[in-house]
């Protein structure tokens, strides 16, 4: 029995409520039969960008705030429409159809490769999240990124950005959601990389595509297992076979498939020990780092477990690689939360903790909540762009990232000042802001996880559901002690910078007063016991036939929630008694006096340094050389070979029109020539050779005449 | 009735015409060469004519019209003869080479 048991009564919801509102759904309507216009709008506009951006007013912008702006639309209304009624639909065009199958009777392709729209609870929220905080970011941005030298090309990039998540999130099927997820790749290393100047910023767009790579390639090979076991690509055929029992070969290879799958989740999440690239990330344009820690990116991997969560949820499928989930995502809230700590680069300190609450919402995902999960990436969504731009307002005004070039800037930018510390508080998880709802429900999932209806249990792990509870508390300490210190460092004290800092155009602090609006009401929702539409609309009512798998909150868990707003709070009065009162120097004050920490978190725990000796340097140097040595040997050999091989035919060419040609065209004229020479002898003027000829040719003729008849009769 | 004789005949007058058309230089020589080809076709023509001619004996009748038009044809040859060799003081074929030119 666990020990959270003594905190008090546990109430959570039983599976009959989602059950019955699985049979009123919306299944059809022009507004969902169109939603292929979600992703399409953006792909399309990013071309547009491209080739016409420059020509127009605003150089492209009023494209990409178009077509981000037509998606948030869309999904604001699919949004209260899945709220208020429930939404399931899919929408499908055959592309491609491989091979031939015979199923039972029928004869079917074998591998069919279809463009689809999914509309449904957990793709509305997406397009939703999408839309939304991408329309902020890219009003913000064309204030950002006035004077940018790439302004349009940036622009072209990011509308690339959002429409490649919105092709993933869109997929009815792994083959598009692959597509999708590398669409978002390539678009994160454009804009990653987007001051290419910068040798840093270059080198962490490929760090960051590399590190992804490991997990497409996982993905990949999850998705071919899955796939093939299955028959099909297709999402619903996957989660029929997972409703029809563990008999089917996908229960054989769904270990291997499940982990191959969330290894991929783990790339674009950016799960330890995958995770290294995101920090690095920060080099890009910050508008980027909001939108990447928000809404599109990193939420993907998240995306991904949520719509194969009946693999990973039923027993006899993947259900085993949830204790892999669980493991990852509770290493990485923690020690992920723990690194922010020691940052001095505002940017990082948010990365950080964007890795420390995506380890939340993988560790929910991997304890079965599927809704506080999501519910968190939702949340989440609102403050952390919230936090990314009033940070990037700040380094806007303070042309530096470094924290200690900042410092009471609350009284030159109180509009950023206001809404990053609504942000910050919302991050820390402070009643009533969204992220204490979202957080408190995966808190008291975990701890439901751990109960005795509760799947660590059923499974023997009960000590392991107490020890992520545990974890998992500790990280809200930690997630509120250093907000503080980063609004501590950033707004208060003495201004350390140079020049006078002065508050971002309005372009800039709209949508920073939007978004705190979002952060202070989207945790409202969802409270236990009072409103459950995002359960309802995400949740119970996706996976009909799987809604005993997905456990929320029926009534706030008060035990929980008041630990959790406890650690929070101590957070941030330590936080407070640290940083406010400015009165150590940093790095002591970074170093809590603990001997070796301040080393091991400054080094990242020496996971970047294992890589970069381990696995970057010892393959940089052969790979290196391997490259130049084909470089001077393959290709130069296939380049002098293609020069050799063009002169010899040019070559070829000469002597054939020197020889050939030439030679056939004097032969006619000499042959011409010779003929006519010869025929004039007998143009002689002489009547009598005439006449000879002409007595000749008679009599030849007669000859040949009599001869003829001769034979013939 | 053989005609094999009168054949032979007309192929021989025949042969003699054509060599004395071909070889001789003069033109009144090379006209009457011509009229012995012409004799040997009339001959041919009534022999012809006489083995299996019928009541109208069209074959007699074409002789006398190609002696009509023979003595026409000398006629004419022999002026055109002699306004050459007015011209040009040869009735030598040979040098009658002006369509060469």
């Amino acid at each position: 029995m666990s020990v959270f048991a003594a905190l008090g009564p546990l109430v959570l919801a039983t599976a009959e409520e989602g059950a019955e509102h699985a049979a009123d759904l919306t299944t059809s309507g022009p507004l969902l039969s169109a939603a292929w216009l979600i992703p399409v709008v953006p792909m399309v506009l990013t071309f547009a960008i491209v080739f016409w951006g420059k020509k127009l007013p605003y150089r492209g912008w009023e494209l990409a705030v178009g077509s981000m702006g037509f998606v948030a639309l869309y999904g604001i209304v699919l949004f209260f429409m899945n709220m208020s009624q429930g939404i399931t639909y899919e929408g499908s065009v055959t592309l491609a159809e491989i091979g031939t199958q015979a199923l039972g009777d029928n004869v079917g392709s074998a591998l069919v490769f279809e463009w689809g729209w999914m509309v449904d609870g957990l793709s509305i929220m997406m397009y939703f999240v999408v839309g939304v905080v991408g329309t902020l970011v890219f009003v913000y941005a064309k204030g950002y990124m006035e004077g940018d030298a790439r302004y349009t090309w940036f622009f072209a990039s990011f509308t690339l950005f959002g429409g490649g998540m919105l092709v993933l999130v869109s997929a009815p099927n792994l083959i598009q959601l692959i597509v999708g997820w590398e669409l978002v790749g390539v678009a994160s290393w454009l804009l990653i990389g987007h001051y290419w100047e910068d040798h840093d910023a270059s080198s962490s767009a490929i760090k960051a595509f590399l590190t992804n790579k490991i997990g497409d390639a996982a993905l990949f090979i999850g998705a071919i297992i899955v796939g093939l076991s299955v028959g099909s690509f297709r999402f619903t055929d996957i989660m029929d076979v997972i409703a029809s029992g563990s008999g089917s070969p996908l229960s054989r290879f769904a270990f291997w498939g499940g982990v191959a799958i969330f290894i991929g989740a783990m790339g674009k999440s950016a799960q330890f020990p995958l995770h290294v690239w995101l920090p690095d990330a920060m080099a890009g344009p910050t508008p980027v780092s909001a939108l990447m820690h928000a809404a599109t990116m990193v939420t993907a991997g998240v995306y991904l477990i949520a719509r194969m969560f009946p693999f990973y949820a039923v027993d006899g499928f993947a259900d085993e690689v949830r204790w892999v989930i669980i493991a990852v995502g509770t290493l990485t809230l923690f020690l992920t939360g723990l690194i922010a700590l020691v940052q001095d680069d505002i940017k990082k300190v948010l990365a950080y903790s964007t890795l420390s609450q995506l380890g939340y919402m993988v560790t929910a995902m991997g304890a079965g909540a599927y809704t506080a999960g999501l519910f968190h990436l939702f949340t989440h969504a609102f403050f952390k762009a919230l936090l990314f731009l009033g940070a990037g307002s700040v380094i806007h005004a303070v042309h530096s990232n470094n924290m200690s070039d900042m410092g009471g800037l609350r009284r030159f930018m109180p509009k950023t000042y206001s809404t990053f510390v609504i942000g910050a508080l919302a991050l820390a998880g402070i009643v009533p802001l969204a992220g204490f709802w979202s957080k408190d429900e995966i808190l008291a999932s975990i701890r439901f996880a751990g109960s005795a209806d509760g799947y660590t249990v059923a499974q023997g792990g009960a000590w392991l559901a107490d020890f992520v509870l545990v974890v998992a508390i500790a990280g809200a300490f930690v997630t509120a002690f250093y907000m503080t210190r980063a609004v501590s460092l950033t707004f208060f004290g003495e201004y350390k910078g140079d020049g006078h800092p002065h508050e971002s155009p309005n372009v800039m602090t709209y949508p920073l007063v939007a978004l705190a609006g979002f952060s202070v009401v989207a945790g409202l929702i969802n409270i236990p016991g009072v409103t459950s539409l995002f359960t309802d609309g995400v949740g119970a009512r996706f996976f009909a036939g799987f809604h005993e798998l997905e456990h929320h909150a029926e009534s706030l868990d008060l035990g929980v929630a008041l630990i959790g707003t406890l650690a929070a709070a101590a957070g941030i009065l330590i936080g407070y008694r640290i940083w406010f009162e400015d009165k150590e120097t940093q790095r002591a004050r970074d170093a809590f006096g603990v001997p070796l920490l301040y080393p091991l978190l400054r080094r990242k725990y020496y996971i970047d340094d294992a890589y970069f000796y381990g696995v970057v340097k010892p393959l940089r140097e052969p790979v290196a050389r391997g490259v130049d040595w084909f470089n001077g040997h393959v290709i130069d050999l296939v380049v002098n070979g293609a020069g050799f091989l063009a002169r010899a035919a040019g070559k070829l060419v000469y002597l054939f029109d020197q020889r050939a040609l030439d030679g056939a065209i004097n032969a006619s004229a000499g042959i011409t020539s010779f003929g006519g020479g010869r025929l004039r002898l007998l143009q002689s003027g002489r009547v009598q050779q005439y006449a000879t000829l002409l007595f000749a040719g008679t009599v030849l003729l007669v000859a040949g005449f009599v001869i003829y008849n001769g034979l013939t009769t | 009735m053989l005609i094999s004789q009168f054949i032979v005949l007309g192929a021989g007058l025949f042969s003699l015409g054509v060599y004395g058309v071909l070889t001789r230089r003069n033109a009144v020589l090379i006209l009457l060469s011509v009229e012995l080809m012409l004799a040997a076709v009339n001959i041919n023509m009534v022999a012809f004519d006489a083995a299996w001619g019928d009541v109208l004996a069209g074959g007699q009748i074409f002789a006398l019209f190609i002696i009509a038009v023979a003595a026409a044809e000398v006629g004419i040859g022999l002026a055109i003869v002699l306004l050459i060799f007015r011209n040009r003081q040869s009735a030598n074929v040979d040098e009658l080479d002006l369509l060469k030119l």
